[in-house]
């Protein structure tokens, strides 16, 4: 059986396995994407606090994600939640780091303006600071997209849903005649689902990104 | 520092904005009263602002002027309280502002700051609407007053209303920043070194537009700058700081120019005093002579008799809307052979009785026989004025000034004088002087 009689014949398994990686995904980030912004929204006026936050998270990043999701097991069971866990832990380091830059980036005179004319502390927050720091926000969130992708692949070691179990069954029956067949459509269905999502930023960078600092 | 009575109409901060365009007439400033106004930073061993004490009319321009790092900009900050004093009081309107809600208190006072501060990810519209959709404006109204501010700033509305601040200059910005500090109409205008950021030539017209502004509005404002010659051209009254912010003079600027209380004041105002004292005089207020004239439309002999009569040799023709239009002097006709077309010299520059006298100077000085025609309405002759001229009411003006100066210096001490005696009594019967 060749690659393309493969995806014909599993395109069923395939597509509901590509919907659970991308909603998996896309759920961790919408959870990522509120901690980190509230912890760099905390931290960024203080030097010391917002370098506890960029290390935390990079600490965290460094745990090789086999391991992060082997050490959830005995904490949360399988399933679902290691895997959430998981993702939504390597998704804070991007978001807090850029949220911090962006926050720090916004001209003081700006933020000494919106004072002056009389803005409370949230709405300079809302108002000011937290649109011009965006566009970095939302960088930071598509680089983090496009690192969970891959790490969710893993998931599947701990029973989780997604293409990984895909590959991890091609790995588990090297040698059989569908072994290559599995690995490569899940590789090729989470660079496939990398790219969609990346091409759906840009369309939400367009979208909420006001025209005026739209660089 | 004694107390005095503010009696002018003022308007105290809490009342509610006027609708917008409906009510000109009204004096819309306010008075404020800064009373042993005092910053020290923790860890400072001087206070970076030091005990002011001043007192500013409801509808006057105020410039602080003084050298950088003189605790100016800190002195303006702690009037809306985007620097917290930590000593003294702040009155607006009467009204003691030290305590109260410093978010609603900046509502109430508008801020313009160098390069504008206008907020980028918003259009030009609505910058000007934050303050008044922040106080609860309906939209109508916020929309009416845009248009309005916008017109008041001489920006075409339509034009600009939807652009956003990095599509437009230096000044246009500058002008929207002004917009938007007065949208909701604050009594008090607060201005950080406005124009110090755009370059001459707009600051210039800025400079220009503000005083227009004033005049229609006759807002309070506090103006910081550290160019004297701004201050000068600007302010109803300027005060002269030095470090920590001490009043070093607070005076009308031709009291300043004539009269400057010490060496530290005369340093700043710099050279040339006399020169400077001619921005603050208009061509409507010095002598401007009557000149012979004669409009294209006499009859060639009239003007050959005039020329010949020896009172003058030389007249002033003017077009047929009786704009001067050329010099003739007595050879000039016999040149041209009688053609009027040919004979004398085009006027190639007037003044109107707006102008400075610095203007009027700079024209008399590049004119080769040194006088310039004054015009009025459409550009209409008027008269003309001559080095002669300008030379005498220059030396009258600074005469005045410095009698000004006299009178004015005789009367502080003779308040001194009555102080000390009141200090004096007051001081045997156990009172402390203040």
């Amino acid at each position: 059986m060749n690659f393309w009689e493969y995806l014909g014949s599993r395109h069923q398994q395939l597509l509901t396995d590509a919907y659970q990686h991308a909603s998996a995904v896309f759920q961790c980030m919408v959870v990522a994407t509120v901690i980190g912004v509230l912890i760099g929204v905390a931290t960024y006026r203080s030097d010391w606090a917002g370098s506890v936050a960029t290390t935390a998270t990079s600490t965290i990043l460094t745990i090789p994600s086999l391991a992060m999701i082997g050490l959830l097991i005995p904490i949360v069971g399988l399933g679902v939640a290691p895997t959430v866990v998981a993702l939504t832990l390597y998704g804070l380091l991007p978001i807090v780091r850029n949220s911090i830059v962006g926050l720090r980036g916004v001209d003081s005179t700006l933020v000494d303006a919106a004072r002056g004319i009389g803005m409370s502390r949230t709405a300079q927050l809302l108002r000011v600071e937290l649109p011009l720091a965006w566009p970095p926000i939302l960088t930071g969130i598509r680089v983090a997209t496009q690192m969970l992708m891959g790490i969710a692949a893993i998931a599947a070691f701990a029973s989780g849903p997604g293409l990984g179990n895909e590959i991890f069954r091609g790995i588990a029956s090297l040698g059989s005649k569908n072994a290559l067949n599995q690995v490569l459509a899940g590789t090729l269905g989470i660079v496939v689902l990398a790219l969609l999502f990346d091409a759906a930023y840009v369309l939400i960078g367009r979208l909420t990104i006001p025209r005026g600092i739209r660089a | 520092m004694p107390e005095s009575v503010t009696t002018t109409g003022a308007t105290p901060p809490g009342d509610p904005a006027p609708s917008g365009g409906s009510d000109e007439t009204k004096a819309t400033g306010a008075t404020i009263e800064l009373e042993n106004l005092t910053k020290r930073y923790p860890g400072a061993a001087d206070a970076a602002v030091d005990s002011v004490n001043m007192e500013i009319k409801a509808g006057e321009l105020v410039i602080f002027v003084g050298p950088s790092g003189c605790g100016k900009s800190t002195t303006l900050k702690m009037i809306n309280r985007l620097i917290e004093p930590t000593g003294g009081r702040i009155r607006i309107g009467g009204e003691d502002v030290t305590d109260m809600d410093s978010v609603k208190l900046r509502r109430k006072i508008g801020y313009a700051i160098q390069s504008s501060g206008l907020f980028p990810h918003m259009t030009v519209a609505q910058n000007i609407a934050l303050v008044p959709r922040m106080v609860g404006w309906s939209k109508s109204k916020i929309k009416g007053r845009v248009e309005e501010m916008l017109d008041l700033v001489g920006l075409d509305p339509g034009e600009f209303r939807g652009r956003y601040p990095r599509q437009l200059s230096g000044g246009q910005q500058q002008r929207v920043g002004v917009a938007r500090a007065l949208a909701a109409d604050p009594p008090v205008l607060l201005m950080d070194e406005p124009f110090g950021a755009v370059d001459p030539i707009t600051r210039d017209h800025l400079q220009d537009e503000l005083i227009r502004l004033q005049h229609e509005l006759h807002k309070t404002i506090v103006f910081v700058t550290h160019d004297f010659d701004e201050a000068i051209k600007l302010g109803d009254r300027i005060a002269v700081l030095r470090e920590h912010s001490h009043i070093a003079q607070f005076d009308t600027p031709e009291a300043i120019l004539t009269n400057p209380a010490d060496d530290f004041v005369s340093g700043f105002v710099g050279a040339g005093a006399a020169l400077k004292r001619l921005n603050l005089t208009r061509v409507r207020d010095v002598e401007i002579r009557d000149y012979p004239t004669v409009t294209v439309d006499d009859p060639l002999q009239d003007i050959f008799d005039k020329l010949r009569s020896g009172k003058v040799n030389e007249i002033l023709l003017l077009d047929k809307r009786g704009r001067p239009y050329k010099w003739l002097r007595r050879g000039d006709m016999m040149r041209a052979r009688g053609s009027l077309a040919r004979a004398g010299t085009l006027v190639h520059d007037t003044v109107t009785r707006d102008a400075t006298l610095r203007d009027a100077l700079e024209a008399v000085l590049t004119d080769n026989a040194g006088r310039v025609a004054v015009t009025g309405r459409r550009g209409a002759y008027e008269g003309v004025v001559d080095m002669q001229t300008l030379m005498n009411s220059v030396h009258e003006l600074l005469e005045a000034d410095r009698l000004d100066a006299m009178e004015h210096q005789h009367e502080l001490e003779e308040q001194r004088h009555a102080q000390t005696l009141q200090a004096q009594e007051g001081g045997g019967t156990g009172e402390v002087p203040r």
